[in-house]
C-alpha cells in the first residue's frame, strides 16, 4: 500500500543577545564550566527574574520575517519538570498565550512553491548542559547555557516527505540568519531541532499514530532520521502491528531510532502562569517599528541579484541562501564588478573548499576584498587560472593578501617570451616523439608538449602565450 | 468527590513526594474540600471577565540586554553536594 507522510517540526533557536533571558550573564558559547551562571539562572532561592528587552525586540522580529501574527498580549509559563540540567525544576517557558501566532513560510519543493504553515512562536529559557562520564556511573552538569534566550517555533503538520523537512530547515536557518536573531550553528546548538512524524494510507483523511524523533545535530541527520523511522512505521503497519506514541532518540552511530523509555507522566508538566514575570503587551506601533528594522529576505535579494548583477537564477539561489555568502559575494563585486566570475569563484572554489573543510564561511579568514585582488591579477595577467587556484586555497586558510602570496611563493605568471621561449625550445628538444607526431599531423599532441612546457615552469607559464611561442616553432 | 486517590498518587510521584497510605487518604479529603471550595466561584457570572494570568496591574517590565559580571566558579558550586571539575556532579540520568 502507498502511505503518505505526515511530518510537523519543532526549532528551538538561540536568540543573538549578548545577556540571558532572565538574568545578566553572558551568553558567550563555551567557557569554563558553570562561570556564566548567578543565582537567578542557578535558581537560588529569593531571586527574581527580569526579561531582557532585546529577546522581546528578537522574538518578534523572527515571527515577523515567520509572517506570523504577534500576539497583543502574551505571558510566561513555568514548565514543571525534574532533570538535572534544570537547576528551578521549572522551565519559563509560554504556553498558553504564545509570543506568535499563525505564520507560514513558503519554500521550494520540485521547482514548485508550497506553503509550511508555522503554528506558533514562543519565548523559553535553555536548560543547562550534560555530561556523562565515561564509565557512565554519573553525569556532570554545566549551567551556563541555563537561561540562554531561545524561541521555540512549533510547524503545522504541513510537510510531506523528510527530504521536505530538510528543504524547510534550511530555509527557516536562512531567514533566521537573514533577519539577524539566531546564528542558527547547529554543531554549538544554537539550532536544534525535533520532528514529530506519521504515515496514513494514501487520501486518508485521519492521521495515524506520531511518534517524536530527538537528538537529531544535523540537518542530514533530521533526513535520514525520519526516513528510518517512516520505514519503520510502514513495516509496523504491513505486518499489521500498531504504532506506539513516543519519544524515540535518533542514534547516528547506528543510524536506527530507539524508543527513549521515558514514562508518560513525564509529559504532564503542570503548566501555570510565572508569578516573578508580568505579562507582555505590545502595542501596535512597536511592533511596526520593529518590521521596518527587517533585512532584505533571501528571496528579495535573489530577485535583486538577478535583475541588478544579471546573475542565473541558479547561482542567485545558491548564493543567496546563506546570508553570510550573500554579504560575501556583495561586497567582493563592489572591489570587482564582474558579477559573474565571483559568482563562478564563490560557488566553486570557495563552496567546494567549505564543504570540505565543513565550515563556514565567517569561520574563515578569507576576506571578500582578498577574492576580489586576485581577480584582477587574474586579469593583468600575473597569474594563470591555474595558478588562482593554488592562491585561493592559501587565502582561505590563512587570509593573507593575495599579493602576499604571490611575491613569497614566486607564483608571478611567466608572459616573458625571450624566457619561455628559452624553455618551450628545452621542451621540443626533449620530446621528439611528440615532436614528430605533431608534424606527422597529430596535432593532438601539443597537448603533451604544453603540459611540459606548465611542468617545467611549475604552472607558472602564461598558457596562450606557450601555444603561440608551440605552434610557431613546430610549424616553422 | 473529583480528586480519586490515584490523582494524589499521580501528583505526589510528579512532585516525587512519597506518601504513606494515611498521607494519601488525608490529602485526597483535603484536596477535595478545597476544590469543593473553589466551586463556590463557579456560582458568579463570570462571562464578562478575562481570565487572570497575573494578580498585579504591572506590565512589561524590561532590563536593558547588558552583561555583568557571573559569580565565580567556587560560588556557583558552593551548595553543590558534590562536583568534579568545576562540574556538579549528579546520579547517572538514565534515559534509554
Amino acid at each position: 500500500m502507498d502511505y503518505e507522510v505526515i511530518i510537523g517540526l519543532e526549532v528551538h533557536a538561540e536568540l543573538l543577545t549578548d545577556s540571558k533571558i532572565f538574568c545578566c550573564c553572558t551568553t558567550e558559547f563555551g567557557g569554563a564550566p558553570n562561570t556564566h551562571c548567578c543565582p537567578v539562572c542557578l535558581g537560588l532561592p529569593g531571586v527574581l527574574p527580569v526579561t531582557n528587552e532585546k529577546v522581546i525586540e528578537l522574538g518578534v522580529k523572527a515571527a515577523l520575517a515567520l509572517n506570523c501574527e504577534i500576539s497583543p498580549y502574551s505571558k510566561f509559563d513555568r514548565k514543571n519538570y525534574f532533570y538535572p540540567d534544570l537547576p528551578k525544576a521549572y522551565q519559563i517557558s509560554q504556553y498558553d498565550l504564545p509570543l506568535a501566532r499563525n505564520g507560514y513560510l513558503e519554500i521550494e519543493v520540485d521547482g514548485k512553491t508550497k506553503k509550511i504553515g508555522i503554528t506558533r512562536v514562543h519565548l523559553e529559557e535553555d536548560a543547562g548542559k550534560l555530561v556523562h562520564s565515561e564509565t557512565g556511573s554519573y553525569s556532570l552538569v554545566d549551567y551556563n547555557r541555563t537561561g540562554v534566550p531561545l524561541i521555540e517555533i512549533v510547524t503545522e503538520p504541513d510537510l510531506r516527505s523528510p527530504a521536505e523537512a530538510k528543504i524547510f530547515l534550511e530555509k527557516l536557518k536562512s531567514i533566521l540568519q537573514y533577519a539577524e536573531v539566531s546564528d542558527c550553528k547547529m554543531q554549538e546548538g544554537s539550532l536544534r531541532c525535533d520532528a514529530n512524524v506519521s504515515i496514513r494510507p494514501m487520501g486518508s483523511k485521519e492521521f495515524g499514530t506520531k511518534t517524536e524523533l530527538k537528538n537529531m545535530n544535523s540537518f542530514k541527520a533530521v533526513q535520514k532520521g525520519l526516513e528510518y523511522e517512516v520505514k519503520r512505521q510502514k513495516k509496523l503497519l504491513e505486518r499489521g502491528k500498531k504504532i506506539i506514541q513516543e519519544t524515540r532518540r535518533w542514534d547516528e552511530n547506528s543510524n536506527k531510532t530507539y524508543t527513549m523509555r521515558s514514562k508518560e507522566e513525564a509529559h504532564d508538566y503542570r503548566y501555570f502562569p510565572e508569578p516573578d514575570l508580568p505579562p507582555i503587551v505590545l502595542e501596535k506601533g512597536y511592533i511596526e517599528e520593529i518590521r521596518k528594522t527587517l533585512p532584505e529576505m533571501p528571496y528579495d535579494r535573489k530577485k535583486r541579484y538577478i535583475e541588478e548583477y544579471g546573475l542565473p537564477e541558479y547561482d542567485a539561489g545558491v548564493i543567496t541562501s546563506s546570508k553570510a555568502l550573500a554579504d560575501f559575494f556583495e561586497e567582493c563585486v563592489k572591489e570587482y564588478v564582474d558579477a559573474k566570475t565571483v559568482s563562478n569563484w564563490v560557488m566553486g572554489e570557495l563552496l567546494g573548499t567549505l564543504n570540505a573543510m565543513d565550515k563556514e564561511i565567517d569561520e574563515i579568514p578569507l576576506t571578500p576584498k582578498h577574492l576580489a585582488d586576485m581577480l584582477k591579477l587574474m586579469d593583468k595577467g600575473t597569474i594563470s587560472g591555474k595558478i588562482a587556484k593554488k592562491v585561493f586555497k592559501e587565502m582561505m586558510e590563512t587570509g593573507r593578501t593575495p599579493d602576499e602570496i604571490v611575491e613569497e611563493k614566486g607564483l608571478k605568471q611567466i608572459a616573458d617570451e625571450g624566457e619561455l621561449s628559452k624553455i618551450v625550445d628545452k621542451v621540443i628538444a626533449d620530446n621528439p616523439k611528440s615532436v614528430e607526431d605533431y608534424r606527422a599531423g597529430k596535432k593532438k599532441a601539443i597537448g603533451y608538449l604544453v603540459g611540459q612546457v606548465m611542468k617545467e615552469t611549475r604552472g607558472k607559464a602564461n598558457p596562450q602565450l606557450v601555444n603561440k611561442l608551440l605552434r610557431e616553432k613546430l610549424e616553422s | 468527590m473529583k480528586i480519586t486517590k490515584k490523582d494524589v498518587e499521580h501528583v505526589a510521584m510528579l512532585a516525587r513526594l512519597y506518601l504513606d497510605e494515611e498521607e494519601k487518604a488525608k490529602y485526597t479529603r483535603q484536596l477535595n474540600s478545597i476544590l469543593d471550595y473553589m466551586e463556590k466561584l463557579n456560582q458568579l457570572d463570570t462571562e464578562k471577565v478575562e481570565p487572570t494570568s497575573h494578580v498585579l496591574p504591572i506590565k512589561n517590565v524590561f532590563r536593558k540586554d547588558r552583561v555583568e559580571e557571573s559569580l565565580a566558579n567556587e560560588e556557583v558550586l558552593a551548595n553543590a553536594p558534590d562536583k568534579e571539575n568545576g562540574y556538579f556532579k549528579v546520579p547517572k540520568i538514565i534515559e534509554d
